[in-house]
């Protein structure tokens, strides 16, 4: 089955991607298919021809780009310079060099071109986190159905295996692109830039990056996105963004799901918000519930505002 | 266990530095780590060892230089340290702080043959 589309036709196929970044994409599949009738009336695969600025495989391709020649100097804060030649007492022929690279910095290089290809094709990008559980796809598939209505929508899947969450996405009406991790922990850069290629354009749109189930390992990793936000459910106890803070802090809003159920648990709202806040006192609050739909309206006018900020940056770079 | 990525990016830098300078053996990496990054340095530690085998950097010592957070107090505008995020502001108590430093994962220099 196609696994943009939800489709049944053609030979399935799980296609490795060509890699453009052969290194960083060895512990991942894509899972395209891409011999598709029905690929020939929406593009989604390699040959989008509306894809020409980013179609092609790699980031190598862009490499000689000005934006890639400077992160790639940009990790490089000691300028450059050849070994250091630095004789140490005693040590022989050895040599201290200093290199002073961003351990990230091939990740966040990458991230960065993920975001100039997403703000060129005025999109804004959400990185969903949160621990197993959470609610996450029932919070997208409500979203989604409603958001479509009024915009392109995609989401990019992230799962140790399975594509179920993206064939619920899918059945909502929006395409999806399932990456399975296998034994990593988070999505990086490279992966969603590639994953990214393969959807549909969504010009003007929202695309929804829902990450690995975890609250450790994904707050390391930009992907490009806006903002990250963080979904945490009633059902985890108030101590959440005091126990894994490093998500809290890396996220711009904290969505906290299945409200609907607080009649039954002991659940202090104001507790969990003043806890979230020690760890980033700017980190929005949205209170709601993928089942009811309660809360819904306020995350939506959250969503718009955030579309609000990326096209007033844009315009004010455009000046 | 994403410290096994960031190992992997360690490599990387390693391995890249050897194509582009002449040498053959990596004696020692240095990193700086700060308290507030996302990672742990006896877990970097631990993958370390096992990332680095059958590379240039098999065999390397790791030594770690960890770095303090660093914080600027709203309050009380001043800059603190901090441990942990979630702390407060060790003159003021109050949690309205701004990480300034700290969250840094850096190779710093190899000591090479």
């Amino acid at each position: 089955m196609c696994t943009v589309c939800g489709c049944t036709e053609g030979t399935p196929s799980t296609k490795r991607a060509k890699a453009h970044d052969a290194e960083s994409h060895e512990r991942y599949e894509v899972h395209v298919q891409d011999n598709c009738d029905r690929h020939c009336a929406h593009p989604h695969g390699d040959q989008g021809p509306q894809r020409s600025n980013h179609a092609g495989d790699s980031h190598s391709r862009h490499r000689g780009s000005a934006r890639h020649q400077a992160h790639g100097g940009q990790a490089l804060l000691s300028g450059g310079a050849g070994p250091a030649g630095l004789k140490v007492a005693g040590m022989g022929r050895e040599r201290v060099i200093q290199i002073g690279r961003d351990i990230l910095g091939k990740n966040n290089g990458i991230a960065a071109d993920n975001r100039a290809l997403f703000v060129a094709d005025d999109l804004l990008v959400f990185n969903l986190l949160s621990s197993p559980g959470a609610g996450k796809t029932t919070l997208l598939v409500r979203g989604v159905s409603e958001l479509k209505r009024s915009r392109p929508v995609g989401v990019i899947e992230g799962d140790q295996q399975t594509s179920n969450d993206a064939e619920r996405i899918r059945a909502a009406g929006v395409p999806a692109i399932q990456v399975n991790t296998g034994k990593g922990c988070h999505l990086d850069a490279a992966t969603i830039g590639e994953a990214y290629r393969r959807l549909p354009l969504l010009t003007g749109g929202i695309l929804f990056i829902e990450n690995v189930g975890n609250l450790i390992c994904p707050a390391a990793f930009d992907l490009g996105e806006a903002c990250k936000i963080v979904v945490l459910s009633i059902t985890e106890g108030e101590d959440k963004p005091l126990k894994y803070p490093d998500m809290f802090a890396a996220s711009s809003l904290m969505v906290i799901n299945k409200i609907d159920l607080a009649p039954l648990l002991e659940f202090d709202l104001g507790k969990t918000i003043e806890y979230a806040r020690r760890v980033n006192p700017k980190i929005d609050v949205l209170v709601v519930s993928a089942r009811t739909g309660e809360g819904f309206g306020a995350l939506y006018a959250w969503i718009d505002r955030q579309a609000g900020h990326q096209r007033r940056a844009l315009e004010d770079t455009r000046r | 266990m994403h410290e096994m990525a960031i190992c992997l990016g360690i490599i990387q830098i390693v391995e890249e530095e050897v194509r582009h300078r002449s040498f053959s053996r990596v004696r020692s990496v240095c990193l700086e780590m700060g308290a507030l990054s996302h990672a742990a340095p006896e877990a970097i530690r631990f993958c370390f060892a096992v990332v680095a085998t059958r590379t240039v950097a098999e065999g390397a010592v790791l030594n770690i230089v960890e770095l303090p957070g660093v914080a600027w107090c709203m309050s009380c505008s001043k800059s603190v340290e901090i441990a942990r995020r979630g702390e407060c502001c060790s003159c003021c108590g109050s949690y309205q702080l701004q990480v300034t430093a700290g969250e840094q994962m850096r190779v710093r220099e190899l000591e090479i043959d």
